[in-house]
């Protein structure tokens, strides 16, 4: 059962991805990476992670996602337009001279390792309270520069969206 | 006690700061009343004085010491700054806060009204503050501190209008010519530290008087003995300080600050300092008679030489200027022969009587309107009786007419010269006689040229003369009451005095049972003959002042013309300035300007440093291109490098 | 599952996401693109927490998850100032830093 569960998922996963890259239409390619992002949420629940998993639903597919379709929609690009900016030429010996090699050495790679088995974990492992123990205790200070980012991202965001610069 | 010396200097330095924070503030565009600046101002110099006079009634023989602090770590020892209060310090501190005091008092008349009231303050509060730690302190070092400040000090005050470029540059002058001889002090003071391990007058004592012989070892330089090369590098740092040959040709230029200034520290305090120290480390000169010889015959040169200068000139403040040069030379004439007492005197006497001269000449220049050249002055005395009276009284006592200050002082020291026994006295005593005669001519002339004759201003200035506020005619009097009878402290023995002064102040330079290094000899009937003379010769320079300026003013003009080129290089100064000028200033720039700036600074540093830049400039070019602005190229080259590190960390 | 089949996915993910960068002009797309590939590393934070279980590797994701939102808010005004600017969104074109 475990096994078809993530065989769907991954599944699911890489197809969004392929389609999030291919698509001509960014409303498309916004959607297939929701599917994306659902799907790798599903991945996070199957590692024992259901606090990341939630997160990744509420803040990614929800939020940083609606605000991409804003954008889109708010750019509104016309058809001529998107099909010139579809492919870029100079991309293609890139993408196929170095993503190629990379590719295949990795994967051949992952495909002849073994790990060993996962270790039992605890029922609390990756719970909301357990996360957050760890998170306000030993990341505390991380915690604090990671919201003195938000600040600044923010700040930066209403600066740059300002009608002039 | 203790306490009150710690105080004396501390007022001053507070009442500096003070008036500097207000002058700051006037500069932000606070009002800040003049009064209450006066008021703050004086108030230091003359709860000093009183803290002198409080101290001066309780101490009785010995010294008030001060221990101080540990202040440098020096080889391993730590040197110790504090205070000694002796009877030489005690004398020297009387004159400092009770002249600095009534100078001060003149100065709030004098300064009315000008933008840098408060600043002039400051710098004038300031220059008490270390001119009392320079005379205080315990040791060379701390006194040497004191020594940088005052000339610091002289060089704000001369330069005080700095918007005239002539006067700024009068004031860096001063400071340059004064650097030299600080350079030659420090050399001596490391010689002392070097040979004796201390720079604490006490200790330094002790030291010379428990083995001398380590300083009468060659100090490896023409076989001149460690003694001589320290105390004459000591010298060479009074000779810059207190005007002397070769180094006096910044004190005329230091006119140029305020006439207060001109009386308080380039006549009464500061200028002396030079007198103060060797006569603090007379025991050291005492081992080196060779020394004593340069220091008497530089000074009885520098009387005379200034004195000739000071006959032919015509700014009333450079007459006076002259004057103290020479006078100084006078207590270096005493200071040379051991003498210390009597150069203090004539220190004390010349501090009166000039402080008057200057602040009287303030006082007409003031009513002149500005004009200082006595050619358009004259028959001043019947509008300014108090300053007549007063200016008067002091060139007389300065010219050595009997019963005034100038005359005990001036005659002690020409009769010390006369017999003393280190075989050149003959030399310095007629030097010594002559330059009596040229204060009593340029003396005399001073005061017919102001204040007798006709006026020979014009309409405007003729009515704009008149007698100055009380608050500077006040001073004037006090100070010429002083110059009056200040001389009757040291009545000599011959004329049945006690020479109460000396003896006041040797016993703070003499161990107990010592001689006095210039020892009482020569009859009664010889000192009273020679006393006879130089009062003669006195008179003698008055009355041919008075038949040249007042009966017949043509005469002079006969005279310079009979004797063009005489006159011509007297009246230049000798040209030593101008000697200086193509000698040592102008190779030095061409030195600094055309091989060092020019061709090493501009050519070889700024060549290396622009050419260093120039290169990179070139470099970054050609590494520009590399950048397309293209964001795929980027992320194309992150990858690449993505892709060399699995390919060595994988296989 | 094993470790090693999560990896492959995380992999794949980042891959998509490094072609798609490579490949697209429109900016919209090479912004997607990126998420992409952000998530194919937080795949991989999530799957060796679990295989070293430790849970450290999700605090990672939380952070990589806060930062993609600062990063969206910020990257999506640039490009709406872009746009406004050239009625354009072709990377392309964009080449002002050239040096």
């Amino acid at each position: 059962m475990e096994r078809l569960i993530f065989y769907v998922l991954a599944t699911v996963a890489v197809a969004g991805a392929l389609g999030t890259v291919s698509f001509k239409n960014p409303l498309s390619c916004a959607l297939s990476l929701v599917v994306t992002f659902v799907a790798l949420s599903g991945l996070y629940f199957q590692n024992d992670a259901p606090f990341v998993g939630v997160l990744q639903l509420l803040v990614y597919a929800g939020a940083i996602m609606v605000l991409v379709i804003f954008v889109i929609m708010l750019l509104n690009l016309p058809d001529v337009q998107l099909e010139q900016e579809r492919v870029s030429r100079q991309g293609i010996p890139l993408a196929l001279f170095l993503l190629g090699p990379l590719g295949v050495l990795v994967i051949s790679r992952l495909i002849s390792i073994e790990l060993g088995e996962k270790p039992e974990v605890n029922a609390s492992f990756g719970s909301a309270a357990s996360v957050g123990e760890l998170l306000f205790e030993k990341y505390l200070f991380q915690f604090e520069i990671i919201s003195v980012v938000l600040l600044v991202a923010i700040v930066g965001a209403v600066v740059l969206a300002k009608k002039r610069l | 006690m203790e306490t009150l010396v710690v105080l004396i200097p501390l007022l001053l330095l507070a009442g500096s700061a003070i008036s500097g924070i207000l002058a700051l503030a006037k500069t932000r565009g606070h009002e800040v009343p003049d009064r209450a600046i006066s008021w703050i101002a004086c108030t230091g110099p003359v709860l000093a004085f009183l803290f002198t006079v409080l101290i001066f009634n309780n101490m009785g023989e010995g010294q008030v010491l001060v221990a101080g602090y540990d202040w440098i770590l020096a080889g391993g020892a730590w040197i110790k700054a504090g205070f000694a209060v002796d009877h030489l310090t005690m004398v020297m501190l009387m004159v400092v806060t009770g002249v600095g005091s009534l100078i001060h008092v003149y100065s709030t008349g004098y300064m009315k009204g000008d933008g840098g009231y408060a600043r002039y303050f400051c710098y004038l509060n300031l220059f008490m503050f270390f001119m009392l730690v320079l005379v205080m302190a315990n040791s060379l070092l701390l006194l040497f501190v004191g020594w940088e400040g005052v000339g610091l000090c002289s060089y704000l005050l001369i330069g005080f209008w700095w918007a005239d470029e002539a006067k700024a540059r009068a004031g860096m002058k001063a400071f340059l010519v004064n650097r030299i001889g600080d350079a030659g002090f420090l050399l001596g003071m490391l010689a002392i530290y070097k040979t004796a391990g201390t720079l604490n007058f006490q200790d330094l004592r002790t030291f010379v008087a428990g083995n001398p012989e380590a300083f009468l070892q060659g100090s490896g330089f023409f076989g001149v003995s460690l003694a001589t090369a320290s105390c004459l590098l000591l010298f060479l740092g009074a000779t810059g300080k207190s005007a002397q040959i070769p180094l006096y040709v910044w004190l005329p230029d230091a006119m140029a600050g305020p006439t207060p200034v001109s009386a308080l520290i380039h006549a009464a305090t500061m200028v002396t300092a030079g007198v103060y120290m060797i006569g603090r480390m007379n025991f050291l000169y005492a081992l080196s008679p060779t020394s004593m010889i340069v220091v008497s015959l530089v000074g009885a040169l520098t009387a005379f030489f200034a004195g000739t200068i000071a006959m032919t000139q015509f700014d009333i403040k450079k007459v006076l200027a002259y004057s103290t040069v020479s006078q100084l030379g006078y207590m270096f004439i005493a200071a040379g022969l051991g003498a210390v007492s009597v150069a203090v005197f004539h220190l004390v006497a010349h501090a009166f009587f000039k402080a008057c001269l200057f602040l009287g000449s303030g006082s007409v220049i003031h009513a002149m309107d500005g004009e200082q050249d006595m050619r358009k002055m004259g028959g001043l005395q019947r509008k300014m009786p108090i300053t007549f009276i007063t200016m008067a009284v002091s060139a007389l006592a300065m010219a050595g007419i009997p019963p005034l200050a100038g005359f005990f002082s001036k005659d002690e020291i020409l009769w010390k010269a006369f017999s003393s026994e280190l075989g050149h006295g003959w030399f310095l005593w007629l030097l010594g006689i002559a330059a009596a005669f040229c204060t009593a001519v340029y003396m005399g002339r001073l005061i017919f040229m102001t204040f007798f004759g006709s006026c020979r201003a014009d309409e405007k200035t003729r009515a704009h003369i008149h007698e100055s506020p009380k608050s500077m005619t006040g001073v004037l009097a006090v100070l010429g009451v002083g110059a009056a009878v200040i001389g009757f402290l040291n009545v000599p023995h011959f004329l049945g005095g006690h020479a109460a002064f000396s003896h006041y102040v040797d016993s703070a330079l003499m161990a107990a049972g010592e001689e006095p290094l210039a020892a009482e000899t020569g009859s009664v009937a010889v000192e009273l003959s020679l006393a006879l003379l130089s009062v003669m010769v006195a008179f003698a320079g008055l009355m041919l002042a008075w038949r040249w300026w007042v009966k017949d003013p043509s005469l002079p003009a006969t005279y310079v013309d009979r004797y063009p080129e005489v006159y011509e290089l007297v009246h230049d100064k000798y040209r030593v300035d101008e000697f200086y000028q193509g000698a040592i200033v102008e190779p030095l720039e061409n030195v600094a300007d055309g091989t060092l700036y020019k061709a090493i600074d501009r050519k070889g540093v700024d060549g290396a440093v622009n050419g260093m830049a120039r290169a990179f400039r070139w470099l970054g070019a050609r590494l520009a291109s590399a950048e397309t602005g293209n964001v795929r190229t980027y992320v194309a080259v992150m990858i690449a490098g993505i892709l060399l590190v699995m390919l060595s960390l994988l296989t | 599952m094993g470790t090693e089949a999560y990896l492959i996915v995380a992999s794949l993910l980042f891959l998509i996401g490094a072609s798609g960068f490579l490949l697209r002009r429109n900016l919209l797309v090479m912004f997607m693109s990126i998420e992409l590939m952000l998530n194919g590393a937080a795949l991989l934070f999530v799957t060796f927490a679990r295989h070293w279980n430790r849970m450290d590797g999700q605090i990672f994701v939380f952070f990589i998850i806060a930062l993609a939102a600062a990063e969206a808010a910020v990257g999506l005004s640039i490009l709406i100032a872009i746009f406004r600017l050239k009625h354009r969104v072709n990377a392309d074109e964009l080449s002002e830093l050239k040096g």
